[in-house]
């Protein structure tokens, strides 16, 4: 029975391609319905991490209630629930779009549909939500909206017709975007008086109230004091509060069917309140759970060590805090003789493992060293068995290597014609193959090529980016894998081998890799009292080999009264510099030298 | 009763030369009064902090200390003599641009006792010279030279780079020669170093700057250092060289770390665990002057640990080293407990000779120094 409360409700998300002003949108519904005045508004509210606001994306999905008083004379409860943008979070998007039943589609009215777009809306068709387009950005000089209407109509299939024409940075046309929401996205379906169930969207823990469980409530009621069960682990635990994120945690008496918010019920690990879980009253169960996420799966994996080896107790502790907010961050234990003990850790995609270095370096002041990422490989070995790895310096001797197999991606690039031969020329080199190639309109184009998954990694998307002025978008799905030629490149200074610069690469790229490596390593790597060859090498055939000379002279010609403080604080700095490197043998490596290898200069 | 050593800073030129990055002005001819006046109070107020000291070396530094009138000189001496306890036997010197200096101001400076002239030379080729942004010429130097010999001047040094723009090691072993051939006292021998700030930065970056290579550069000091010993100069200071009892006494006040004044713009001190700076500013000198405070812009205090690291990395300069039972004498404690492990690593690696009496650089230690000091700070 669908109350009339009930029916006054809409849960929704945006979704958008990354920088089409989703966050921008999502700050501007908050301010229309009145939830914080114009004084408290940072720009976009809902992204509350630095590292997101820089970047202009949203990482961690957020969730906010608002209260609407539409023209139908009615008030109406919105439960908003931001979803991260980039491509590497899908697994995040389709956490936050299970709980709603709709979605607004942002497209900018300059730009156009891109990649994510794409990516996004179809993770929104697959949880049959109903979809809202809007075409944001007119007030751009180079918005051209009617044909952005005409583009979504055409690639996607959604009636544009009554699409809201807006900007969310002036504040146009907000109210008619408020309206499509009452009235396109349906209400929650659902009885208050069904036995309990509820979807564990999110979940983090508070130092205070424990664990927080993000829900949305598809069954039943749930409210203070009532006992819990959670249904994947039949734990059970008492509820000690349920309330609204306003956005601020606001505590109220209960949540029934079709309502979004938190509950706390004194669980001490987050691992109680799985996300994906459900959650249902432990005296009068459902019988079965809802049906949950699939498990995210790693895609690209590297090394992270301390920057120097007395942090390596808190750089696990943060890597353990950032798992408990972040399923998709996986880590294990690891040593390297040139980096010493570290973590192996692995990443949804390439932005995800920025963004986790990032955080690791702001948010808890640690100074780390990754190495460069890996993808993971199939080895069918000699002796029939086949094994998988992720780390270059677990790979076997090609003697007892029967083959190899790498994983391939499904390429999708969106861009201007005008860069069609650059990106080509691009994906050619990244051994790219050609799959087709379709007109968005005159002058845009989806290309869509195969590619090893081991290339898309290595800088892939700067490269696409400064060969296409940043026009291009791009967006990747693993098709499988693909057996390959692929060698083992080593990097050996003064003639030791540094596992830690240790790359997979294909056969026919390992030349040119050892050459652009060891002639950036020379230009790193500070000159010693002896000169040091930096060498590239396949097994025992060196492919590539550059010198550093020896140092001549560091000298201070004059010193006299006056020069002392100053000669000091240079020495000081010079000696701080040499703290920070790694001993490798006898020779000092500088931590940049360790992003050499992470870059593949396309140039 | 305690030593200390006085320097002066004069901070005018007639013009500045492109590698200069030292404290000084040209044009700033009409404020030279008013400075000379300020220099006063500040001896004024050293007057009560060196009650206790006597004064055994001053040096008149600069910017150009020839380049100002020589009554301003004459000034200066006879209130430094009316408020400070001054040695009887003091080493005094001045800076003297060749092109600068006159039979008059000369008079001066003999008169008040100034008993040590440091001429800056740096080259004798002219084209070189001029490349600098030198006002002079090897005939200034040489005209100017005499004039010194004739006024019974006994202990000269002469300034002179290498690792010059468009220097060949011909070009600087040729100088050295005619140097060397007139006898004087003291040689200082630097290898030019690019300093921001400076109009040779600015064109190094441009790479408007043909400088010797790195191993040109350390030819021509091991080679200037082998033609100096050949000719009697003892190498005494990585850059210094002298006759016999020659050796700059206040500059070795410098490199035993010995209390030091600096009085005037720019200059620094180094008294009572402290270590401090002057502005670099007219203004703010004249201002903090006005107000009878010392115009410090920077201090450091100078701890125990601290004043035997800079003793170790200042001492080092010298080529006969640091005498372990001077560091025993001033710091009640063994130099090999301090530094130990330290000097042990720096032996292994051929930059440093650690035997009974002495810790001192080898000749890769000259060249590699600065990773010395590095690990005694």
């Amino acid at each position: 029975m669908v109350n009339d409360r009930q029916k006054r409700v809409r849960n929704f998300s945006i979704i958008a391609h990354i920088d089409h002003g989703k966050s921008t949108l999502a700050d501007r519904l908050i301010q229309k319905t009145g939830l914080l005045t114009e004084r408290e508004m940072k720009e976009q509210v809902l992204d509350n991490m630095d590292l997101e606001r820089e970047r202009g994306i949203t990482i961690k999905l957020q969730t906010t209630r608002l209260i609407y008083k539409a023209n139908d004379g009615n008030e109406y409860i919105f439960n908003l629930i931001d979803t991260p943008g980039h491509v590497d979070f899908n697994y995040e998007v389709s956490r936050s779009l299970a709980a709603c039943e709709g979605a607004l589609l942002v497209v900018d009215a300059a730009q156009g549909v891109e990649a994510q777009t794409l990516a996004n809306v179809y993770l929104a068709i697959d949880q049959d939500l109903e979809i809202v387009p809007v075409i944001n950005k007119i007030d751009l000089p180079s918005a051209r909206p009617d044909e952005v209407k005409r583009e979504v109509e055409d690639l996607i299939g959604l009636d544009c017709e009554d699409a809201p024409l807006i900007s969310a940075k002036d504040g146009i046309n907000i109210d008619d975007v408020l309206e499509n929401i009452v009235q396109k996205i349906p209400a929650p379906k659902g009885s208050k008086d069904d036995p309990l169930k509820a979807l564990i969207f999110d979940s983090f823990y508070d130092s205070y109230k424990g664990v927080i469980a993000y829900i949305r409530v598809m069954e039943g009621t749930i409210k203070q004091g009532m006992k819990i069960q959670l249904m994947s682990t039949g734990k059970k635990f008492e509820v000690t509060e349920v309330g609204i994120m306003a956005p601020q945690k606001v505590a109220i008496d209960q949540l029934s069917a079709g309502d979004v918010g938190y509950v706390t019920a004194s669980m001490k690990n987050v691992r109680d309140a799985k996300v994906g879980d459900t959650i249902t009253d432990a005296l009068k169960p459902t019988e079965k759970p809802l049906p949950g996420y699939k498990n995210v799966v790693s895609m690209v994996y590297c090394g992270i060590y301390p920057a120097e080896g007395e942090e390596y107790n808190n750089v696990r502790d943060a890597l353990e805090k950032l798992q408990v907010n972040d399923a998709a961050l996986v880590f294990e234990p690891e040593t390297s003789i040139a980096l010493g003990f570290g973590f192996r850790c692995g990443f949804l995609g390439l932005l995800h493992m920025e963004i986790i270095q990032e955080r690791l370096e702001r948010e808890f002041d640690l100074s780390i060293i990754t190495t460069a990422p890996s993808v993971i490989y199939k080895i069918k070995k000699s002796d029939g068995t086949e094994i998988l790895i992720q780390n270059p310096t677990n790979l076997p001797e090609p003697s007892e290597t029967e083959y190899m197999e790498e994983p391939i991606v499904n390429l999708n690039i969106m861009s201007p014609t005008e860069y069609v031969g650059a990106i080509m020329d691009l994906c050619q080199k990244r051994r790219g193959i050609f799959k087709d190639m379709k007109y968005l309109e005159e002058t845009r184009v989806s290309i869509n090529y195969e590619m090893p998954l081991n290339e898309v990694i290595y800088d892939f998307f700067d490269a696409l980016k400064s060969k296409t002025r940043g026009y291009a978008s791009m967006d990747y799905e693993l098709k499988g894998y693909k057996r390959s030629k692929l060698v083992k490149l080593d990097i050996l200074i003064n003639k030791e081998l540094v596992d830690a610069f240790s790359l997979i690469v294909h056969e026919e790229t390992a030349y040119e890799r050892g050459r652009v490596i060891t002639e950036k390593l020379k230009d790193v790597i500070p000159r010693h009292q002896f000169s040091i060859p930096i060498q590239a090498s396949i097994g025992s055939k060196i492919i590539a080999r550059e010198t550093v000379r020896a140092l001549k002279k560091d000298v201070l010609a004059k010193c006299y009264g006056g020069d002392i403080t100053r000669k000091k604080k240079l020495l000081e700095k010079q000696k701080e510099g040499k703290k920070r490197m790694r001993q490798v043998g006898n020779v000092e490596v500088p931590q940049e030298a360790f992003l050499t290898v992470l870059k593949y200069d396309e140039n | 009763m305690k030593e200390v050593a006085i320097y002066i800073h004069i901070p005018f030129c007639e013009s500045k030369c492109y590698y200069c990055d030292f404290c000084s002005y040209s044009n700033q001819d009409n404020i030279v009064d008013k400075y000379l006046k300020y220099l006063k109070i500040e001896i004024d107020i050293y007057s009560h902090i060196l009650k206790d000291y006597v004064v055994k070396t001053i040096f008149i530094g600069g910017g150009t200390p020839s380049y100002i009138d020589a009554k301003y000189i004459l000034d200066i001496f006879n209130y430094l003599n009316k408020r400070l306890k001054l040695h009887n036997a003091m080493e005094i010197s001045i800076e003297i641009n060749p092109k600068t200096l006159n039979k008059e101001k000369l008079t001066v400076y003999k008169d008040v006792g100034i008993n040590r002239l440091s001429l800056g030379v740096q080259s004798l080729d002219d084209t070189i010279l001029s490349k600098l942004g030198r006002i002079h010429t090897k005939k200034d130097f040489l005209e100017t030279y005499r004039l010194l010999r004739n006024n019974g001047f006994n202990n000269i040094n002469v300034d002179i780079m290498f690792n010059l723009p468009n220097q060949s090691i011909k070009d600087v072993i040729n100088t050295l020669n005619e140097v060397i051939s007139l006898d004087v006292e003291h040689i200082s021998y630097y290898s030019l170093k690019i300093e921001e700030g400076t109009d040779f930065y600015q064109m190094n970056k441009r790479s408007q700057l043909p400088l010797p290579n790195e191993d040109e550069e350390r030819l021509m000091y091991h080679k200037g250092i082998e033609l100096l010993e050949d000719s009697r100069y003892k190498h005494y200071e990585i850059s210094n060289f002298a006759k016999k009892g020659y050796e700059c006494k206040h500059n070795m006040f410098y490199w035993t770390v010995k209390p030091y004044i600096g009085i005037g713009l720019s200059a620094h001190s180094n008294i009572n665990q402290q270590r401090y700076g002057n502005t670099g500013s007219f203004k703010d000198y004249f201002n903090d002057l006005d107000n009878l405070k010392l115009p410090v812009t920077h201090r450091e205090i100078i701890d125990k640990a601290t004043e035997m690291s800079e003793y170790m990395i200042l001492g080092l300069r010298l080529i006969d080293g640091i005498k372990k039972n001077n560091f025993k004498d001033r710091f009640g404690i063994d130099i090999n407990k301090v530094f130990e492990d330290k000097l042990k690593m720096l032996h292994s690696k051929s930059l440093l000779i650690n035997n009974s009496h002495t810790v001192k650089l080898t000749t890769k230690g000259l060249d590699l120094s600065n990773r010395v000091f590095m690990e005694l700070l």
